[in-house]
Formats: C-alpha cells, sequence, structure tokens
C-alpha cells in the first residue's frame, strides 16, 4: 500500500497543472477560514449606506456589496467554507457507505452479490438529483438532511469500485488460505480487504468532493439548500445571477471562486487518477 | 428473431422499475409534513377541509393511491394543485416542445462536436489540438452550468449585445444558442474524452493495420473501418448523458426563462405541488428508461457480435 | 548484393529498422538486403524477434511512429521507403498486397466479408459496386470457399479459420498484384488446414504468376512452397541460398540446426527430435562478433569479436560465417 502513495506523490510531482491546482485549493481553504476575520464586517450585517456597491476600499467592502449592502467578501469566503464543508462530510458519507456496501458485496459474491449490484444499477440509471430535491422538499431544509441526501448521490460509484477491488482481492491466494484456517470474515475484512482498498477509495475521493460540492450548490441555487441568512457559494451566484446587469461583481466573484475551486479538483483527481490507471500514456 | 426477443425482455424489466418509481415517489410525497396548500397564514378550517375534500386529500392513503394509478392508465397525471386552472397533463404538453428542443438539440451537439473533436484529438496526439481538447473537457466538466450560463449571458447579452439573455419567444433561435450550448458542454467534454480514448485503442488493432495495407485512403479507413468500433463505448455513454442534458436542463431553464418542463418541476418543488412534482417525475424516468432501450438496439446494430449472444 | 535485373520486382537494400526508447536504441532489423522476381517465391526464415515482420512491415510502409526505417525499398522500380502515403496507398493492396497472420485478428469485425473485399477494387480499379461484387463473387470461388454469396453477407467471425485464411488470400489477389507478402499464412490454423491452405497458395501462384514473399519460423512450409530462402538471425541475414541446396548444401550452422530441427524437411518421425538451446539476442545488444556465436558449436575466438559479413558479395547464394560448414 505504501507502493501506491508513493507512486501517487512521485505522478503528482510531475505533473505541474495537478501540483498547481491542489496549491490554489490549500490557498482557498485557507482564505476561507483566515480571511473573515480579517474583514471587520459580518455575513449578515446590512450596510444600509453602501447597497450594491462595486469592490472598493470604503468600509472594508473588498469584494464590493449586494442589493442588501451585505458584505461580499466575508459571505463569499463564509459560503466556500460552508460548501466545502458540506463537500468533505458528504463526500466522507458516501465513501463510508459506498465502501461498506462494496465490500460486503464483492466479499460475499455469489447471488448477494448479484443483488445488491442489481440495486446499484438501477439507482445509477435514474438521475437521483430529483429524489434529492423530492427529499429536500419533503423533510425541510435541516442541514444534516443535506448532508446525508448529497451523499446519498455519491456513494454508488464507490460501491462499485470497491466491490471490483474486493473481489479480486477476494480471490487471491493468501485470503483463501485465512478463510480455510478459520478466520472470520469480518476479520478478513479488516485485515485484508480494507488495507487494499483505501488507496482507492482516496483517489476517487478527490474526484468525488467536487461532485458533492457541485450538488450543493446546485441545491443552494434553486434554494432547497442552504437558507438565509446564511450563504452558499450557489445560493450567492443565484443572487448573483439576478443581479447581473446592475452589479455583475456578485455574480463573477462567487461564480469565479466555485468554478476555481472544482475546476482545482478535477484537476487534482485526475492526476491521481492517472497515477494508478496509465490509460491515457 | 433473437432480437425481438431479447428486447422484449428488456421491456418487461423497464415496466416494473417503473411502477416501483411511481410507488416510491407518490408515498414519499404523502409522507411529507405540510400539503400543497400551506401557506404563510393558515387557511381557514372549513375552506382546508373543503379542498382537502376536492381533491381526494382525505381518503386514506392507499384510495388515493389506486385512484392515482387507474387515472394513470388513462394518461391523466391528475390536476395541479398549484395551477389550479390546468392538469398536470396540460403543463407537460405545454412544456415537453421546449425541453425536448433544448434537449435534442444539445444531445446533437454535444455528440457530433464531441466525437469529431474526440477523433482530431486522437489523429493529431500530442498536438495543440489535442492538449486545447484535454483542457476545454476538463474546463466544461468542473464548472457548472449555473455559473457558464449568467457569465456567457453577461458576455453575450449585456456587453456584446449580440445574444438575448433569457426568455424564450416562441423559439426564437437567437434565445436557444446560449442555453443550448451551455447544456451541451458536459456531455459534449465527457463524449470526445471518450472517444479520444476509444480511437486509440481501435488504431492499435489488427484490423486497422490491414485496412491500411490495403492502401485505402485515411477518411475511408477511419470511417468505415475504425468509427463503429470506437462509437461502442460513447453508445454505452448516451443514457447518462441523456439523464445529465435533463438534471441540466432544470437550472438552464429556470435561469434562462424558458417555459418547459424543467422549470416546473423546480416549481413544484418549491411549492409542493404534489401531482406535478410526481408527474415530471414520471416522465423524466420514461425518458430515461426508453433511452436505455434504445440505446441496447445501437448496441446491436454497432457490434454484430452481440447479436449472437442476445 | 545481388545484381538488380529488369525481372526484379521487389528489390531491398540495406534496410534497417530502429526504435528509440528511453531504454536506448532497439535495432530490430539491421542491413538486410533482398531481392523478389516476377513469379518467383522468396522465403524468410527465422525464429520469433528475429525481425522478419519488420522487414516485411517496413517494406509496405506500416511500422508505428515511433520506428524508423533507413535503406531503399524499390518495388517496380519506384523506392518505397519513407515514400509520401498517396505514393505508398496507390500500390499497397493493389500492386503489392499483404496476407496477414491472424486472419480474425485481422478482419474488421463488423464489415460484411462483401464489403472488405469489394473496396479493393472499388478504390483500386474504379469500378462500381456491383462489378466489385461480381468480381469478388468470382474470387472466392477460384479460392474454393464452398457457398461464395453466402460468405460475401456474412462477417469474419461467422466463418471457420481455413475460410477466414482463405478470404485474406482473395483478397490479396483480387487487384493481380505483381508481388503478395504473406506473414505466418498457415500459423494460427488447424494442421488439418494448413495442408489445403500450402495447396491453395501453390495453386494461386501458378495461376497468378506473382512474386511471393512468405515469412515462417516452418523451414518445411518454406521448402514446400520457396524457390529461393533467406535466413535471418536477429535481425540479419545470416545466408541467402536456393531451397534446393537445403537439405545438402546449407553453410551456416544456424540453419543447418534449422533444417534438423524442422522435422517435416528431415522427415524424421521418431527418435531424438533435436532442439536449439539457449535464446536469440535481443534487439537492445550491439554486440561485436556475430550474433549466433554464443549459441554456435563451430565458434572460436574471432566469432566473439569480428563480426562475418555475407560473402560472396554480389551473389545470389551467399552465408555470412567465419567457419561456415562446408557444402
Amino acid at each position: 500500500m505504501s507502493g501506491l502513495w508513493t507512486a501517487a506523490r512521485d505522478r503528482l510531482r510531475l505533473n505541474p497543472v495537478a501540483r498547481t491546482a491542489s496549491y490554489l485549493i490549500f490557498f482557498v481553504a485557507l482564505l476561507a477560514l483566515v480571511g473573515p476575520l480579517l474583514n471587520p464586517n459580518r455575513f449578515d450585517t446590512l450596510d444600509w449606506a453602501h447597497p450594491a456597491t462595486p469592490p472598493s476600499v470604503i468600509h472594508a467592502h473588498w469584494f464590493g456589496t449586494d442589493r442588501l449592502g451585505r458584505d461580499l467578501f466575508v459571505r463569499t469566503l463564509d459560503g466556500t467554507r460552508i460548501s466545502l464543508a458540506i463537500g468533505l462530510f458528504a463526500t466522507a458519507v458516501s465513501l463510508v457507505v459506498g465502501a461498506l456496501y462494496g465490500a460486503i458485496a464483492g466479499y460475499a459474491g455469489g447471488r448477494l452479490d448479484r443483488l445488491m449490484m442489481r440495486g446499484v444499477e438501477i439507482l445509477s440509471g435514474l438521475p437521483l438529483i430529483f429524489f434529492v430535491i423530492f427529499l429536500t422538499v419533503l423533510f425541510g431544509h435541516h442541514a444534516l438532511l443535506l448532508f446525508l441526501s448529497i451523499g446519498a448521490v455519491g456513494w454508488l460509484t464507490t460501491a462499485r469500485i470497491v466491490r471490483g477491488q474486493t473481489l479480486s482481492i477476494r480471490r487471491q491466494e493468501f485470503v483463501e488460505a485465512a478463510i480455510a484456517g478459520g478466520a472470520s470474515s469480518f476479520r478478513i475484512i479488516r485485515k485484508h480487504v480494507i488495507p487494499n482498498v483505501i488507496g482507492t477509495v482516496v483517489i476517487y475521493a478527490t474526484l468525488t468532493v467536487p461532485q458533492m460540492i457541485l450538488y450543493e450548490s446546485f441545491l443552494s441555487f434553486l434554494g432547497l439548500g442552504v437558507q438565509e441568512p446564511h450563504a452558499s457559494l450557489g445560493s450567492l451566484i443565484a443572487d448573483g445571477a439576478a443581479e447581473m446587469e446592475a452589479a455583475p461583481w456578485i455574480l463573477l466573484i462567487p461564480g469565479g471562486l466555485l468554478a476555481l475551486l472544482l475546476l482545482c479538483f478535477n484537476l487534482v483527481g485526475d492526476g491521481l487518477r492517472d497515477a494508478l490507471d496509465p490509460q491515457e500514456s | 428473431m433473437l432480437t425481438i426477443r431479447y428486447f422484449l425482455r428488456r421491456l418487461g424489466g423497464a415496466v416494473p422499475t417503473l411502477f416501483l418509481i411511481v410507488t416510491a415517489s407518490f408515498f414519499l410525497m404523502r409522507l411529507a409534513p405540510g400539503g400543497p396548500f400551506d401557506r404563510e397564514q393558515a387557511l381557514p378550517a372549513d375552506v382546508a377541509a373543503n379542498l382537502n375534500s376536492s381533491y381526494g386529500l382525505d381518503q386514506p392513503l392507499v384510495a388515493q393511491y389506486a385512484r392515482y394509478l387507474g387515472a394513470l392508465a388513462h394518461g391523466d397525471f391528475g390536476p395541479s394543485f398549484r395551477y389550479r386552472d390546468f392538469s398536470v397533463t396540460d403543463l407537460i404538453a405545454q412544456g415537453m416542445p421546449v425541453t425536448l428542443s433544448l434537449g435534442t438539440l444539445a444531445l446533437a451537439l454535444a455528440l457530433g462536436f464531441g466525437v469529431l473533436l474526440g477523433c482530431l484529438a486522437a489523429l493529431y496526439r500530442h498536438s495543440f489540438v489535442d492538449y486545447a481538447t484535454l483542457g476545454l473537457t476538463i474546463a466544461a466538466i468542473a464548472i457548472p452550468s449555473f455559473v457558464l450560463l449568467p457569465f456567457l449571458g453577461l458576455l453575450f447579452g449585456i456587453h456584446l449585445h449580440w445574444l438575448p439573455v433569457a426568455g424564450w419567444q416562441g423559439g426564437d433561435w437567437r434565445h436557444l444558442v446560449l442555453p443550448v450550448t451551455v447544456l451541451s458542454l458536459p456531455p459534449l467534454a465527457y463524449i470526445a474524452r471518450m472517444t479520444r480514448a476509444s480511437l486509440l485503442e481501435v488504431l492499435r488493432k489488427p484490423y486497422l493495420r490491414t485496412a491500411f495495407a490495403k492502401g485505402l485512403p485515411m477518411h475511408t479507413v477511419i470511417l468505415r473501418h475504425a468509427l463503429r468500433p470506437t462509437l461502442l463505448p460513447v453508445a454505452g455513454y448516451l443514457a447518462p448523458a441523456v439523464a445529465s442534458i435533463m438534471t441540466g436542463s432544470l437550472v438552464v431553464e429556470t435561469i434562462a426563462g424558458l417555459p418547459g418542463i424543467g422549470r416546473y418541476l423546480v416549481q413544484g418543488a418549491l411549492n409542493r405541488d404534489y401531482t406535478l412534482v410526481l408527474g415530471m417525475v414520471i416522465v423524466y424516468s420514461t425518458v430515461l428508461i426508453a433511452m436505455g432501450l434504445l440505446v441496447d438496439l445501437l448496441y446491436l446494430w454497432l457490434d454484430p457480435r452481440i447479436r449472437l449472444e442476445a | 548484393m545481388p545484381v538488380e535485373s529488369t525481372d526484379s520486382a521487389l528489390q531491398v537494400d540495406a534496410l534497417s529498422v530502429e526504435y528509440a526508447s528511453a531504454a536506448g536504441v532497439s535495432r530490430v532489423v539491421r542491413d538486410v538486403s533482398l531481392e523478389v522476381r516476377r513469379g518467383q517465391c522468396l522465403g524468410i526464415v527465422g525464429e520469433s524477434g528475429s525481425g522478419k515482420s519488420q522487414i516485411v512491415l517496413a517494406i509496405m510502409g506500416l511500422l508505428g511512429a515511433r520506428a524508423r526505417a533507413r535503406g531503399s525499398v524499390k518495388f517496380l522500380g519506384k523506392q518505397l521507403l519513407s515514400a509520401p502515403t498517396a505514393t505508398l496507398n496507390a500500390v499497397r493492396g493493389a500492386k503489392l498486397a499483404m496476407i496477414f497472420q491472424d486472419p480474425l485478428a485481422s478482419l474488421t469485425p463488423h464489415l460484411k466479408i462483401g464489403v472488405q473485399l469489394g473496396e479493393l477494387l472499388v478504390r483500386h480499379a474504379r469500378v462500381s459496386w456491383r462489378e466489385a461484387d461480381a468480381r469478388s463473387l468470382a474470387m472466392l470461388q477460384r479460392v474454393r470457399i464452398a457457398d461464395p454469396e453466402q460468405c460475401m453477407r456474412q462477417y469474419p467471425h461467422e466463418l471457420s479459420g481455413g475460410m477466414r485464411q482463405r478470404v485474406m488470400i482473395a483478397m490479396s489477389l483480387l487487384c493481380e498484384p505483381d508481388v503478395v507478402i504473406a506473414d505466418e499464412p498457415t500459423t494460427a490454423l488447424d494442421v488439418t488446414v494448413q495442408a489445403q491452405i500450402v495447396d491453395l497458395l501453390r495453386a494461386m501462384r501458378q495461376d497468378f504468376r506473382m512474386g511471393l514473399v512468405l515469412i515462417s519460423h516452418d523451414l518445411g512450409l518454406i521448402a514446400a512452397l520457396a524457390e529461393r530462402v533467406v535466413v535471418v538471425y536477429a535481425g540479419r541475414v545470416v545466408e541467402n541460398l536456393a531451397v534446393a541446396d537445403l537439405a545438402g548444401s546449407a553453410r551456416h550452422p544456424y540453419t543447418a540446426a534449422l533444417i534438423e530441427c524442422a522435422p517435416t524437411l528431415t522427415g524424421r518421425r521418431q527418435g531424438y527430435m533435436p532442439t536449439l538451446p539457449g535464446q536469440p539476442p535481443g534487439p537492445e545488444t550491439a554486440g561485436e562478433g556475430c550474433a549466433f556465436a554464443p549459441r554456435c558449436a563451430r565458434a572460436q575466438a574471432r566469432c566473439a569479436v569480428e563480426r562475418p559479413m555475407l560473402s560472396p558479395p554480389d551473389s545470389a547464394t551467399q552465408v555470412a560465417c567465419h567457419f561456415p560448414l562446408s557444402p
């Protein structure tokens, strides 16, 4: 397994694009954490004296203000923090669920495996985003529900990959030997399957995070995600789109930031995946 | 003959799936707290009771379900709870042409340009075209449509005045340019990458070498000998592509103000309009399943070897 | 080097093929010369990895992008090596045709046989598809396919191995070529079918009078069909002789060993089946002396340091060895 990590790190070192992208992500994350502390404004302060002003130094409205006079610097970075947090949490949820599901299916094999994978197949064929919308409509805008429903969309790919890996590990001789020696399934999964699978799962995690952030922004954009007065990049973009003509910065800044984040995550994820599946060479 | 039997079998598998979706959606919707008539102020009790009974909401859940299924069988999706004068069927009929034209154009664009770009990138490997394609595809996949569409609207609509920013105007082509383009970009990107990888593989096959050894010109070799096997994985992506376009149409229609069924779905979700949302979900699911079947047919045509296995 | 005669259809001079990689330079073909006359069959024999396939791929212009080829390949007087694609395409498939080793992999799986045959005529003979189909049908009959009409409508995976190879042969003969190159035409086939294909090739040679280049690791096959044979080892020609002289007058130790190992040639059926110990060197090794020296029973000190040249020069019969067997 350590071989996997060093291989991945080396590959990344050679890939300047992915390296730059990862630095950018760290920078943005740092900014999101520290930035609001540097600015005297709060995210929900209404500055009636300066509604919809472009970025300037007045009153430390470095990114300008929106229609209600709220400072965009703080709101955008707060939104970024929320989007990142949701993205990471939802990814964690989907990874755990997916990995467990996939490991069980792959380890059990036979009919159980087929049944479980059939379920995954059917679910993959449906645009689950509709059901996420459903759930959010049904049960209100609780943050926890948001995490769970977004995570519910992402576990399918992880499940497939983990199942595939588990199947091939299961067939290896040392596992057969362990089973013959009377080791319990649980012990085998814990000792043999999981360590070997973690590497791949982490790689796909980097590709899942932007997906989750995207879903959350999508929902927030439609008004079904993060609610007022809190902001998420998605809701900020929705606000910005409405004010596009008169105050374009309200759209451009959060929009640009979201695009940048997603782009960087995808570049890093692509780079890491190439390190493991060099099909493109 | 084998083909027809296989096809019927697949069709038979699709119906239970659809049934499952309808049932799950129905019961989920009903289980939700709150109802379609909730407003900010509570309605007087008798008015609420009247509304509930006229829409059959006071009946036991199972009875409502049975009624719904019965109506469905007649193609009746029930009345919209919000748009009181319209039935869901009306709304679907109104919105479908818009969404269909949007989606079909986007799919055609994604397929046409995606395959073309992918082939060029593969044939001129390591050239500017190749790297540009790879770069653009990553951007197209990563940047969400609800960011790109307003950006482009800002650029082309407000600053350059080339295109209108939003609206439908009865289908005037200028109003379609931006939405269709933005909608087609993510699947275009995937298709381009897939085609590139696939063609690179096919070019290494022995039968391609035979084709070149026969003195056939490059365009004949690519079009006649390489294209169909190259498109096989792309065919597998068609159903997810349609799903992606359907999801994307929700956003695009909302932002661009296009009166399609995507926008109705979003409104319905926000208004808790049960029947509307249910109707939309059924329509979308049916389209997806139909796509799945069509793709199977496409596979059979693309690779004759599969016919034997079917 | 053989004198260029007016009868010469294909003339290869000092052909070298190399691949550059991070590990170094791989020379798979080194300074190979050969000649094929009209109506003549030349065999190229060697172990797998000896570079024999690379020679013909270079002739046909089918080498990969990473290959560097040098030397001269003259076909009917025209230089083919590094010629522009248009020049190559005018000749390939029409006057210079090739039959590949594995017919299942070498035929396009999603096209009907009729299309794969007809497109040659449509392209090279500029006839209509209807005319092309008629001619393809006639050719399928000539290669002794039982039901030619049905075959035209079938896909490659629906045919048997022998039928597929017949189709490949038909494909090569459709435009009445001057030279046909056959790369291991029987290797992928069952033993019973192999004999049929050999018969077919012989008959086609008689009917069409084209030059035939036959590549194989099986000396017996070459002896059955060819008049002359070129022996290739580690990318070089080590002997050039007439097939009639094989049994008695082979002079290079490697050729002699090959003859010993070929059951069909010696007629040996029982007893100890000799094998050649060791492995041929890979293309990466430059090596100073004779490449065969490590495996040669007759090797002396000189063989390890000085590479033997083909001699006598300008003769049809040559051998590259310091201590050749006496004829």
